[in-house]
This record gives structure tokens, sequence and C-alpha cells, in this order.
């Protein structure tokens, strides 16, 4: 064995073992440690990638001496240790970014528990990429909520925790579902490690046993993950934890942590139940129909709104509505699609986030539109950020989400003349939702301020870099698209 | 159909028990009652498991007075979920319970709606 396939475990470990060590530091040294740790992992997980890439075939490590029906085992392919990069340079950017917001928000006596919950946090997205065992991932899911929670609520104003209490509610009705459902699959098949349960249910699948069962567990499983991942209708807790947490809390929540439930659900489509399954079990139609609901209402609470934060919350809804529309059209085009589009939002909602922390910053500290007014002027970089986060939220050719509602749109076309038609008129009115209330903001943003509103704000070099980053991030995923997809199909291809 | 049930009477128990909890969690406005019904249905899913992983007539599998033919224990695998799943509650317990505290110490009730309310009447 190569001393390289040790890494995807070794930096899950990593992550736990600082996560306890930094709890014990000052809030400056655990800054600097975490930030190291993070460095490694990236390190660690772009080696992965490049031996992923080299191998052309995921490949198993088996953890403890037990062989594979029995031990625990993680798996490594080219869609996961691409994955991995993308979620810890998401993390590194969105940290630096609302660096200053982290110091100025957070009590100095806690922060260094921010830092020991964001370290909980990438392992537990890190052992979720990874993972081959669904009662592991069933742990880790766990650990993620609290991780997730504890962003949230360490700003501790009465806003965070309320807003924290309900996410907790909302996610533990979510796991509690996945639990069972895990459970129930384990009985029916005698397995928890994934490759072993969909063998057993490929036989079930063959012989029409257990038919009634089998579609409770995918109902189970699929309810579950959509409440923690804020699928429409179940997002009724996503405006407020994202609207009150810290900048980097939000930009993680919306881009990485939800993220990490979806390509749960995706694996649990291709690894466990199989794809054919789920299609015969009408999954997919559903998925698709609620999909659909999210992207409208999403969009069309975002025009609601008057808080900027908020509004940016509403629209990840609705961008979660875009990737559920991929996995349930059911083909691979729609899982290209949708796996591209976990990209693109990652890189601009972050952004969007981030920037909108910078342009509260020069506006009083205020999120609502009317103090926002000429906030793009007396803050360019910010405002710049958010122009180009906005744009290709909106779907402006050369931004990273044109790119995936090309994909998409090619998607629905390959599907059946229902989905096809809804599909493509959902795109398009969804498309001119976003431009409304997107461009509304930016012309607000950009729209002089007669008033004189003192500015004693500079921005520090970390934020220039962050927005930078995720500038620069963005373009590649809009130019570089078609390397992007190439990686995508051909990662998608060994991950069943 | 009935017969069914009845026979698995110790699932059918912990499906009742885990849609008392879920009920509990998802509608009670109380936040105790709430993390007390997060419990029952936490709990109902390791009565689940215990009662598949059981096997009639066998012991709990831990070797002991020289008995070492896996033909008399039960299935142990079910028995270790169980156990990790009874630590991951517990921690998702406390915390909950953390939150409760500090929201009762800031708006003096468990009421989750009128928290919610109070907390929109700060901003004004």
């Amino acid at each position: 064995m190569d001393l390289i396939q040790n890494f995807p475990f070794v930096s899950i470990l990593l992550c736990l073992a600082g996560g306890v060590l930094l709890s014990v530091l000052k809030a400056r040294q655990a800054r600097y440690v975490c930030f190291g740790l993070l460095s490694v992992i990236t390190t660690l997980s772009v080696f992965t990638f490049i031996d992923a890439m080299n191998r052309k075939e995921s490949y198993v490590y088996s953890m403890g001496h037990f062989p594979a029906p029995w031990g625990n085992e993680i798996r490594i392919g080219i869609l996961e240790a691409g994955m991995a990069v993308f979620f810890c340079v998401i993390l590194l950017l969105s940290l630096v970014g609302g660096l200053y917001k982290i110091v100025e928000e957070i009590e100095e006596s806690k922060q260094n528990l921010y830092w020991t919950m964001i370290s909980l946090l990438m392992s537990s997205m890190l052992a979720l990429i990874y993972t081959n065992d669904l009662f592991t991932a069933y742990v880790f899911v766990e650990i993620n909520t609290i991780g997730a929670a504890s962003l949230i609520m360490i700003r501790e104003n009465g806003h965070s925790i309320v807003a924290t209490t309900k996410y907790m509610i909302m996610s533990l009705v979510g796991s509690g579902m996945l639990l069972l459902s895990i459970s129930m699959l384990y009985d029916l098949t005698g397995h928890l490690l994934m490759s072993h349960m969909k063998e057993a249910i490929v036989d079930m699948a063959k012989t029409g046993a257990y038919e009634v069962p089998l579609t409770v567990i995918i109902a189970l499983i699929c309810v579950g993950i959509a409440i923690k991942s804020a699928l429409f209708p179940f997002h009724t807790w996503l405006p407020e934890a994202y609207g009150y947490a810290t900048a980097s809390s939000s930009a993680i929540l919306s881009s990485l942590v939800s993220k990490s439930y979806i390509f749960l659900l995706m694996k649990v489509f291709y690894r466990v139940i199989g794809l054919d399954v789920m299609i015969e079990h009408k999954t997919n139609h559903i998925l698709f129909w609620f999909a659909i609901a999210g992207m409208m209402m999403g969009s069309l609470n975002a025009i609601k709104e008057h808080d900027i934060r908020r509004m940016i919350a509403y629209s990840s809804i609705a961008q979660i509505g875009y990737i559920y529309m991929g996995i349930g059209l059911g083909s691979e085009a729609g899982m290209i699609a949708s796996v591209f589009h976990i990209l693109s939002h990652s890189a601009s909602k972050a952004l969007l986030f981030i920037s909108s922390a910078g342009l509260s910053s020069v506006s009083g500290d205020s999120k609502e539109f009317r103090d926002l007014k000429g906030a793009g002027i007396r803050n360019k970089i910010a405002g710049v950020g958010f122009l180009v986060g906005a744009f290709s939220m909106v779907g402006i050719p050369l931004f990273a989400g044109f790119i995936s509602k090309v994909y998409f749109a090619g998607a629905t076309l390959l599907a059946t003349p229902v989905q096809m038609g809804v599909g493509l008129l959902a795109l398009a009115l969804s498309t001119i939702l976003n431009a409304v209330y997107f461009m509304r903001t930016v012309i607000l943003l950009y729209t002089p301020n007669r008033q004189k509103i003192l500015v004693d704000f500079q921005n520090g070099m970390a934020f220039i870099s962050s927005i930078g980053g995720f500038v620069i991030l963005n373009f590649i995923l809009g130019f570089g698209s078609y390397y992007m997809i190439t990686l995508i199909e051909r990662g998608l291809a060994c991950f069943a | 159909m009935l017969e069914h049930l009845l026979d698995n009477y110790y699932e059918t128990v912990s499906i009742i028990l885990f849609g008392i909890g879920f009920t509990m969690l998802l509608l009670n406005r109380n936040l105790i009652k709430k993390i007390m019904g997060l419990n029952i249905m936490d709990t109902a899913i390791y009565l689940f498991l215990t009662a598949k992983g059981y096997i009639a007539g066998r012991v709990a599998p831990i070797l002991t007075a020289g008995v070492q033919e896996k033909d008399a224990f039960i299935n142990p695998v079910p028995s270790g979920l169980v156990l990790t799943g009874i630590v991951v509650s517990v921690s998702v317990t406390a915390f909950m319970l953390s939150l409760t505290i500090r929201l009762y110490r800031r708006y003096h009730t468990l009421d989750i709606d009128k928290i919610a309310m109070l907390a929109k009447r700060e901003d004004l």
C-alpha cells in the first residue's frame, strides 16, 4: 500500500484530534493552529486527488484488522478526493474572509471553541465524503449537526440562540429518520458497508422480496437528508440560521454543510440503493417536484426580503432546489449537472455571504436594504465580490452559475416530455426571479447615497485576498467548465 | 397483517414509540417536552435494533466461563450500534439542554413560539 493511500484517513483523524487540542488553547494560538491544520489537510487532499487521478479507479482503504463484510472502510475516488479539495479551499477562503467579523462578534474567551468546532466540522465533512459505511455516516452526520449548530449559536445573542434551537429541532427530526432507515436497512440486508448492502438490494429487487420495507426505507432516507439540506418544504429553519450567524458561519453552512448531506444522498443513490431501484420506486419523480417547488418558492421569498443576509439565505433554498432537480431527473446528465452546481453554488454563495458582511461594515453594521444604499461605492472590494456572486447566481455567461444552468437545461432535454417541459419552464422562470432580486440589490448597492455616512472601516488584507480567491474560483469554474465536467464524468463513472 | 404485527411485537411497539417521540419533538411547544420526545424517539430505535439482534435462547456476546462457540451468543453488531447511538443521543441531548437553559435565562419561558416572538420583539 502506498503512503498516499493513508492520507484521507489521516486527515479525518488529524481534524478530530485537532479539535480536542484547540479547545484548550488561547484564542489567538487556536486560530493559528487551526489555519495550520486546515492547510495541512488541504495539502494532503491535493495529494490524494492527484493520486486518485493517476489511478483511474477508486480504491478501498480498510480500517482496523477485520476484512470487508465486518470491518469499517473508506473509499477514495476522483469525485470524493476532488470534493475534499474543493471543500478545504472554500472553508479556508470563508474563514479568511470573515476573520475580522469572528474576532469582532465572538467573545474572546470563546473564540478557541469556534476553531474547535471548525475542526470537528471539517473532520465530519471529510468523513461523510469518504466513508463507505452507512452507520459511520450517521455518526458523522450527528457530529456535523452539532458542529454546525455551534457555529450559529456562538454569536450568543437572542436571535442566534433561537435560530440554533430551531435548526437543532429540525435536524434532529431528520437524523432520527436517517437512523431508523439505516437500522431497517441493516435489518433487511445484514450489512453496514455500502457495497455489500447494494448486492443484497439488487438480489431483493430481482425476486421482488421486501418491496414495502424498501420503499419505506428509501422514503425515510430521502426525507431525512432533505430536511437536513433544507429542500423545500423543510426549509423553515434556514433563513434564520443563515441570517443571524456570523458571516463565515453562514458561508460555511450554506456552501459546505448542506452540500455534504447532498453528497451523502448521492452516495446512497449510487452505492447503496442503486439508481435503477430508486427510479423503480419513483423516488426521483417526488424529489423532482419538490425541487421545482423549492426553486420557485425560494426565489419568491427572496424577493420579499428587506434584509440582505436573509435574501441570500432564501436564494440558497432555490439553489438547493436546482441540485435536487438534477438528482430528480434520474439520469447521468442530471447528476453531472447537480455535482457541478454543488461546486458553482458553493463558490458563489460563500462569496455573497462574505462580501455582504463587508457591505454591512460600511453601512453601520446594518443588513437592511435601506441602509445599504451606495454600499458598493463605499466598499469597492466587497461590491465587486457581491457583483460577481450575483452574476454567477443569475447565470450571466462566463460565470460559474451560467455553466450549471446550461447543463441543467441539457439534462432536462434528455428526460421525459413532462419533466422536460416543467424543468425548462422552471429554469427560465427561476432565472428571471433570480435576476429580479439580485439585480435590484446590485443596482441599490451602486446607487449613490445623498446622505453622508461616516466610514471608519478599512478592508483588511485577509478580506481582500478572500474575495479575490473566490472571484478567481468562480472564473476557473466558468472558463474551465469543460475540464471540470470531464472530471466529474470520470468521477461518477467510478463512484458506484 | 395483524398477525405479522403481533408476531413482531417488539418492532411494532418500537415503531409506535418512534411515532410518539417524533410527534412530540416536532409538534410540542415546550422545549423540555421536545427533548423528552427526542429521547423517546432515539430509544425506540435502540429497542428496534436490539430486538433485531436478539436470537431466542442465546446470551449476550461476552466471553466468560470458557464458552467459545459462536452459536451460544446473539448477534453483537446491533448491540454495538446501540451503544454508539446512545453516545450520540447523550451528546445531542446535552447540547439541546444547554440551549434550553440559555433560552430560559433570557426569556423566562420554555414555550418555543413565545421565545421566537420575544426574540423578534428585541429587534424593534
